[in-house]
């Protein structure tokens, strides 16, 4: 049983936008706000008599362990037991990983975890972990980018090059060109939960209540690396305390309270310490990039190309930051390139929008650049280049919808963009240097299959099931409004259960997929649904509508409870995706707009006004999507200003480990954000007419705002994040 | 992974004791690690304390590891799993609780130093079925998204309400004797409760609501 | 976090005595910076002598015009003071732009003048430090130093101090009232209280073993423009990368810097010149910077230069 969906979603129920498409409140928000909501280390109830995990991290950049004496520590109160590789058995490393989980002998990187102290408290665990001496060889590492630069290779990935027409000879031939290299440092998600994990054993059968995004995928990779059958794995995460990627496969926690459970017998709890995070999971990396532009003098292009650097541990990827160049601006003649480099940090992955987040950071300020030079409005210049089809492949792939201009347009009336200076450093609030600077949005539209369990039972409840996650993304809300759209119910007649790998496996969250795919496998299976509960009723599924909380064909109502019968009605199914998403180009689209207060004696950059417009496919939740993108925003703020993972390359890690020294966005750095949502349906992404929305926020936000500090200033800074001391020396002398 | 037998090739002449306790050296050790040698006879287990709380309106006796933290406390041993740990240093907020009718940080601050003292955590504000009117505001603007930081967040904006009220001042007072309630008063006293999924202004517009500032 | 032996004083002289009589003892009065220093085993008392309920918490004139503080006086209390609003306003708008309301509410007066640096590399045990351990080294020159100081340093230490409080009362000419466990008290200027690195990092402040901060007595207030301008990398919750305590008048004008020594930096004879340039060049006379903190220079400089525009107007 599954629904393909490989032509375009021609009308549906979800059309009718009784509970689709409205503001609702969130159904798992009074949890939330009451403290009931139980996220992985507070499973108190399900795993009972829980001892204490504290994980121990390597202090070198690269080596061997040499030798583990725990002696000391084991006799310290309380301990039970020191888990390293040594005596943790076989474990393999699954392909999601780079480094290892649990290293030993070899370290791969710094505060990748060598050991892990189990006690009867917390205390004693975290006390017991200095009693530890660990002898390291130390291995001479590599970790500085810019020195690996120029020994970088093409990345192994599909498409890591990619070119159309000539681009050497149209941009050696163009009238206005533009050569300017950007770099973006390594970034830390830095979700307010860490990572956590309860593990507990009965018998051969694992239970893990664990952070993550993505549940199959980590059943998985546990049974894989643990080398046990996947049956006896069951993984259960119904509230993450924040993921943006770092989450999206099991981490240390996970697999050492896997480990010393099975080793003592009792329920383990282990939880990262915030400044192993850091270090000890994967982060953002850093890259340098090379932008290369060729336009008419109307500002029209006609080469453009984009060249990314990035490093990782071997056996690692790229950070794709070209994707979006692929696919934003006209060009005939095209060339991007991903090079990677090895280098012995931390191992680098997924971050929220990867590829695009630090990619239009630099393509959306050479567009800025690129605008001055011919002395067009910036908005105008986007809109000149807008395309209708990949510009790669041409009118055969068009986009299944793209509504960038009308994004631009208006975007920058609601940001009342006419009042903006053209020439740069021209406005003075007092203390303050003003500006206005904008960007494109882009994020690619990516779809995933996704099953559901939907059942009604006599009552007229709807209960829908599936291993989907909410990461803060709205997820629960979303699947009730849907199934309740598909019902024909109001959402407090929908249960919605998720997070538990017990249910069938659906999309996960990553990459923005999440809410339109997971709601499209609902949907999936609310038509089987209707279809069984139709049929049970006597009507003739095609005529059935369901509709306030009734069956209702010709002259037939029944209520929806008495349709399901005693026993009630439950179905299982799921939404597998053709190939609409080859045939046509699917994104999301927006415009970013921000005003910036510099301050002229200090560099000191704070956010004025920042707001913008996008297009996204239907909202299904307006109030959750706008605090999605607002969210994204405001990461986009972080990495223009103060997200730096600071490299020490004598010790090869991250110096910046906690939330003192890698500063996100603050209260105080975030003023009232203006989101306007273009209305669209996308009939060929899903039946839901839907496209992703969570990483649209952060995709050109930061440029945005380093074209409003050169609007400001007169200061062109390319390099990201952009704070004070680089502005400092550049600004007027003071009078 | 393969466990491979502990060598010194490849160690490149260079060692490094990582001793983590501090100021101990250790004679360097030859020989292979050995986890099966016979190990040394268990210390004592550190005394513990009594400690009396009242936790949202109810006496709590505990006999407690002088170190646990009130945040480990109210966690782990009275399983009021609402407070949450963001970071266990003072740096996200998450931790936030109201102690003798003020907001701290329970991360850092020992429960033997609170013999005695009133604790209001989320779980004290309001229930699903009896919601505190800023945890009903949160839930109709939309303050959270993962929900992690929400109960420090709601815990201090009470806190921050009160604290105005009071004529405690701010670093964006611009009158240090005259405190009066604005957008911006509370986005700097709300500064320590970071929200990394952001919710900032929806949690500003919830508190604005509470205050009765929503002018239409 | 080691085990401790804990007990709650009830008397200044007596909590000074077990302090002495414990090598290794410290004082916990609001804990925000002991514990988490106790958490990454940098601080490992130990015993712990509580001293919150040693009512060392009013405010109170001095026979002088001037204000005695006592020790245990939270923050949030301190900077809310109606005289010191209205006398000291430097002195609350320093109070109020450090850490968060939940710290200022703990946080104490002694132990703000008292909380130690956040170098990363102090707060590593496994790196070098030779505040931590002397002659082991300092991992932060030609390491991660942007927020670290440029004055008052040496070859074995470039550690600020972070407090904000301390700065201003650097201003005011504070006085650090204390007894030993003798019962004896003195009073210590604060220019004196807090040590430069020289070749003991280790050695932070004046106080003698056992000693313990009883009041900070301010002197009868200034006239004159009260300033706390604190330059940060983002708007609220993190530590000055420089900042610039000034009280400016009629009668003269005053200057002390935070964000770029051990201790708060003033230079009195810079107070008697005109003008940025001149008072920041007394001021940043001897300078040491790294790569990453040199700019630090330009920014103090300018930054004193915002704040005489604003004490103008």
């Amino acid at each position: 049983m599954s629904m393909k969906f490989d032509s375009p979603a021609g009308p549906n129920p979800i059309d009718r936008q009784r509970v689709v498409g409205h503001p609702l409140d969130r159904i798992d928000g009074p949890l939330k706000v009451t403290g009931g909501a139980l996220y992985a280390y507070e499973q108190h109830e399900a795993a009972p008599e829980a001892v204490y995990g504290w994980v121990v991290g390597a202090t070198i950049g690269k080596g061997r362990v040499r030798s583990i004496d725990a002696r000391d520590a084991e006799a310290a109160p309380g301990v039970l037991a020191i888990v390293t590789a040594a005596n943790a058995g076989p474990l393999k490393k699954s392909r999601s990983h780079t480094a290892h989980l649990l290293a030993g002998p070899r370290v791969e990187h710094y505060d990748q975890a060598v050991a892990l102290v189990v006690a009867e408290s917390f205390e004693q665990a975290r006390d017991a972990a200095r009693l530890l001496r660990i002898d390291y060889a130390i291995e001479k590492g590599r970790y500085d980018l810019a020195a690996a630069r120029g020994a970088a290779k093409i990345a192994s990935d599909k498409d890591a090059t990619t070119k159309a027409g000539d681009f050497d000879g149209a941009f050696k031939a163009a009238a206005v060109t533009l050569d300017h290299v950007y770099t973006t440092p390594d970034q830390s998600h830095q979700m307010m939960e860490p990572h956590a994990t309860i593990a507990a054993w009965q018998g051969d059968k694992l239970t893990l209540w664990t952070s993550n995004q993505m549940v199959a995928w980590a059943v998985r990779d546990m049974a894989t690396t643990l080398g046990i059958p996947r049956e006896n794995v069951r993984v259960v995460s119904p509230y993450i305390g924040g993921g943006f990627g770092s989450k999206l496969w099991i981490r240390a926690d996970a697999l050492l309270a896997a480990l010393a459970s099975r080793k003592v017998g009792r329920p383990v709890k282990v939880a990262l310490a915030r400044p192993q995070i850091a270090n000890n999971t994967t982060h953002r990396p850093a890259t340098i990039q090379r932008l290369r532009i060729g336009a008419d003098k109307d500002g029209v292009i006609s080469a453009i190309s984009h060249e990314s650097w990035s490093g990782d541990l071997p056996g690692g990827g790229p950070e794709t930051a070209t994707q979006q160049t692929r696919l934003l601006y006209r060009g005939e003649n095209r060339f991007t390139a991903h090079y990677l480099t090895e280098l012995d940090l931390p191992e680098g992955n997924a971050m929220r929008a990867p590829g695009e987040a630090v990619g239009l950071l630099a393509l959306e300020v050479a567009m800025d650049e690129l605008a001055e030079k011919v002395g067009l409005d910036p908005v105008e210049l986007r809109i000149r280049n807008d395309v209708q089809f990949d510009p790669e492949k041409g009118p055969e792939r068009p986009f299944s919808s793209r509504k960038l201009v009308e994004c631009l347009k208006i975007g920058a009336e609601r940001f009342h963009w006419s009042r903006r200076s053209p020439k740069p450093a021209q406005v003075r609030d007092g203390r303050w240097l003003i500006g206005m600077g904008m960007a494109s949005a882009f994020r690619n539209n990516l779809v995933q299959k996704s099953a559901a369990r939907v059942g009604v039972d006599a009552k007229g409840i709807v209960t829908v099931e599936t291993d989907m996650t909410d990461i803060g993304t709205g997820s629960y809300t979303i699947i009730a409004q849907t199934a309740a759209e598909m019902m024909g119910v109001t959402i407090d007649k929908v249960a919605v259960r998720l997070g538990d790998s017990l249910f069938p496996a659906s999309a996960g969250s990553g990459g923005q997929w999440g809410a339109n795919s997971s709601t499209a496998g609902v949907y999936a299976a609310c038509v089987a649904l209707r279809n069984a509960v139709a049929q049970k009723a006597g009507f003739n599924a095609e005529d059935a509508d369901f509709v306030d909380g009734h069956v209702v064909a010709g002259n037939r109502r029944i209520r929806l409870g008495e349709a399901a019968g005693a026993d009630g009605v439950t179905v299982t199914d799921s939404i597998e995706f053709g190939d609409l998403d080859e045939r046509y180009a699917q994104a999301t689209f927006g415009a970013h707009f921000c005003e910036v207060g510099v301050d002229a004696a200090t560099g000191e950059v704070r956010i004025r006004r920042q707001g913008g417009a996008f297009a996204a496919g239907r909202i299904i939740n307006p109030k959750s999507a706008r605090n999605q993108v607002i969210g994204a925003m405001t990461m986009g703020v972080g990495a223009a200003l103060m997200e730096e993972l600071i490299v020490d390359k004598r010790f090869g890690y991250f110096a910046t480990r906690d939330l003192a020294d890698y500063h996100v966005p603050v209260h105080a750095d975030i003023p009232e954000q203006d989101v306007f949502f273009v209305e669209e349906l996308d009939d060929k992404s899903s039946p839901m007419k839907a496209k992703g929305v969570g990483e649209l926020g952060i995709c050109g936000a930061g440029a945005a705002i380093a074209n409003a500090i050169y609007n400001a200033t007169g200061v062109r800074i390319r390099e990201f994040p952009l704070t004070l001391d680089k502005l400092i020396e550049k600004l007027p002398p003071m009078v | 992974m393969e466990i491979e037998g502990i060598s010194d090739e490849g160690s490149d002449g260079m060692t490094r004791r990582s001793v983590l306790a501090a100021g101990a050296m250790t004679a360097t050790l030859s020989a292979t690690p050995s986890l099966e040698a016979k190990p040394l006879p268990k210390s004592d287990a550190p005394q513990l304390t009594k400690v009396n709380l009242n936790v949202n309106g109810k006496r709590q006796t505990l006999s407690l590891d002088p170190r646990t933290t009130l945040l480990d406390t109210l966690r782990e041993h009275l399983h009021l799993t609402g407070t949450k740990k963001g970071c266990d240093h003072g740096q996200c907020g998450a931790c936030t609780v109201i102690v003798e009718g003020r907001r701290i940080n329970s991360c850092l601050t020992l429960a033997v130093m609170h013999d005695g003292d009133a604790v209001t955590t989320i779980e004290g504000l309001g229930t699903p079925d009896d919601l505190h009117p800023m945890q009903k505001a949160f839930v109709a603007h939309d303050g959270y998204q993962c929900g992690y930081c929400t109960p420090g967040q709601i815990c201090s904006a009470v806190a921050v309400l009160e604290e105005i009220k009071a004529g405690v001042p701010s670093h964006v007072s611009d009158d240090l004797l005259d405190i009066a309630y604005s957008d911006d008063e509370v986005r700097e006293r709300m500064s320590g409760n970071i929200c990394r999924c952001a919710a900032y202004p929806n949690i500003v517009a919830a508190i604005r609501d509470v205050a009765g500032e929503n002018k239409a | 976090m080691k085990p401790f032996t804990y007990v709650r004083a009830t008397d200044p002289v007596e909590a000074a005595r077990e302090a002495a009589g414990h090598p290794g003892a410290r004082f916990i009065a609001g804990g925000t910076n002991l514990l988490d220093l106790m958490k990454v085993q940098v601080e490992t008392p130990g015993h712990l002598i509580d001293i919150n309920k040693l009512g060392l918490d009013k405010i109170e004139k001095t026979s002088d015009g001037g204000l005695r503080i006592g020790a245990l006086v939270r923050n949030t209390d301190l900077a809310a003071d109606k005289r010191v609003r209205r006398d000291y306003g430097v002195l609350t708008r320093a109070l109020v732009s450090g850490a968060s309301g939940q710290l200022r509410n703990k946080a104490t007066t002694a132990g703000n003048l008292l909380q130690r640096t956040r170098c990363a590399y102090f707060y590593d045990i496994s790196k070098p430090c030779n505040k931590r351990k002397p002659g082991s080294g300092c991992a932060a020159i030609g390491g991660f130093s942007r927020s670290l100081a440029i004055l008052g340093t040496s070859d074995t230490c470039i550690a600020t101090h972070p407090s904000d409080m301390a700065v201003a009362m650097r201003l005011l000419d504070a006085t650090i009232e204390t007894v030993n466990p003798a019962g004896a008290s003195r009073a210590i200027p604060i220019a004196d209280f807090h040590k430069l690195p020289g070749s003991t990092p280790h050695i932070e402040t004046a106080l003698a073993p056992g000693e313990l901060i009883t009041g900070v007595v301010l002197p009868r207030p200034l006239g004159g423009k009260h300033i706390y301008r604190k330059v940060r990398d983002r708007a609220s919750y993190a530590f000055a990368l420089v900042s610039v305590a000034a009280v400016i008048g009629p009668d003269g004008q005053r200057f002390a810097f935070g964000g770029v020594a051990a201790k708060p930096w003033r230079v009195e004879a810079a107070e008697k010149l005109k003008g940025m340039e001149a008072i920041a060049a007394s001021v940043t006379l001897g300078a040491v910077t790294t790569e990453q903190n040199a700019f630090k220079l330009t920014l103090l400089q300018r930054t004193l230069g915002a704040v005489l525009v604003e004490a103008k107007a």
